[in-house]
């Protein structure tokens, strides 16, 4: 039953990449040429109501479905992963157009060459896995 | 109801993404797509020699159903809610992308030069999706997340890392469309 809500979640995710065009490389140049406010729209949306939300799952300490509280992982402290990483991520997604979400929904609209692009990202967090420890963190 | 074979505008898409997040915290999970790809690779054996693989890739099942449905989500968005695929842009920017050699801007779904699949499948196109693939999959890892980590995730939950990974992705592909694009495509 659990395992169906997941699924379910994830074709509500994939029909909204797909449909809101944020799948689409040419929604990424065009917003990283500022020509449209459509993905501003979009994470600004979510992010607002994530925002509000969450405060409100604070203040009011609401519990989850098992009865459990609530819980947001804290990313850990630093400034060099997510600078160099954001980078080296902000490269990629411009290039291609398509981040961990919106490519696997490409993959089942049938655009096959997308593949490509998910093959090579498992590959380049598998060479992240290899090098993290040299890295600057 | 044709509203919903057309394009799904921000103020729907926004809050479905939102749902998606709150649906996953009320099922005890944090929404973040990236997370799979090394979920993928510890299942593929990479946890025998390098540790950061050496994870339990069964409590992460919950993230690869949510993967699958998406792609499941992408198969019914194509066939069954669209009557057209066409990804209507700004002018300025059909004009600016034909300039760069990409004749199907304002006519498809996908640019048909770098993602047509055909016998003659060209090396550089497989190279750009390939290098992209790579640069998005160490990116994630290194910054610790990606759009839905950090700016859909990370910021609702005001984390000063996920501002700094936010502008990080801003700096990279502000680079790649300014000054990459013009050096590879033309």
């Amino acid at each position: 039953m659990k395992n169906l809500i997941f699924l379910l979640i994830g074709v509500i995710f994939g029909i909204t990449m797909f449909k809101s065009e944020a799948a689409s490389w040419f929604r990424i140049y065009e917003m990283f040429q500022f020509q449209s406010f459509h993905m501003y729209g979009i994470i600004g949306s979510a992010l607002l109501i994530g925002a509000v939300g969450i405060q409100v799952i604070k203040r009011l300490d609401l519990k989850s479905f098992s009865g459990e509280t609530i819980e947001l992982a804290p990313k850990t402290k630093g400034f060099n992963r997510y600078m160099f990483g954001g980078i080296i991520f902000g490269l990629g997604w411009a290039l291609v157009g398509a981040c961990p979400g919106p490519m696997f929904s490409l993959l089942g609209a049938g655009f096959g060459s997308i593949a490509v692009v998910i093959l090579f990202s498992v590959l380049g967090t598998l060479v992240y896995g290899m090098v993290m420890k040299k890295l600057p963190h | 109801m044709n509203w919903i074979f057309e394009p799904w505008p921000w103020y729907v898409a926004g809050p479905l993404i939102a749902l998606v997040m709150f649906s996953l915290l009320m099922a005890d999970k944090n929404f973040g797509m990236s997370s799979n790809l090394r979920t993928l690779c510890a299942i593929c054996g990479a946890g025998k020699s390098v540790d950061f693989f050496k994870i339990d890739w069964k409590a992460q099942q919950w993230n690869l159903l949510v993967l699958i449905g998406t792609v499941i989500g992408g198969y019914i968005g194509f066939h069954f809610l669209s009557n057209d695929t066409v990804v209507y842009l700004n002018p300025r920017t059909v004009t600016e992308l034909k300039a760069l050699g990409f004749q199907s801007a304002g006519s498809s779904y996908l640019p048909t030069e770098l993602f047509e699949t055909s016998i003659s499948f060209d090396v550089k196109n497989f190279s750009i999706l390939a290098i992209g693939g790579l640069l998005i999959g160490f990116g994630t890892r290194y910054a610790g997340g990606c759009t839905s980590g950090h700016a859909i995730s990370g910021l609702s939950n005001l984390q000063l890392p996920s501002l700094v990974a936010v502008i990080g992705f801003f700096i990279g592909g502000l680079i790649m469309v300014n000054v990459i694009f013009p050096l590879i495509f033309s």
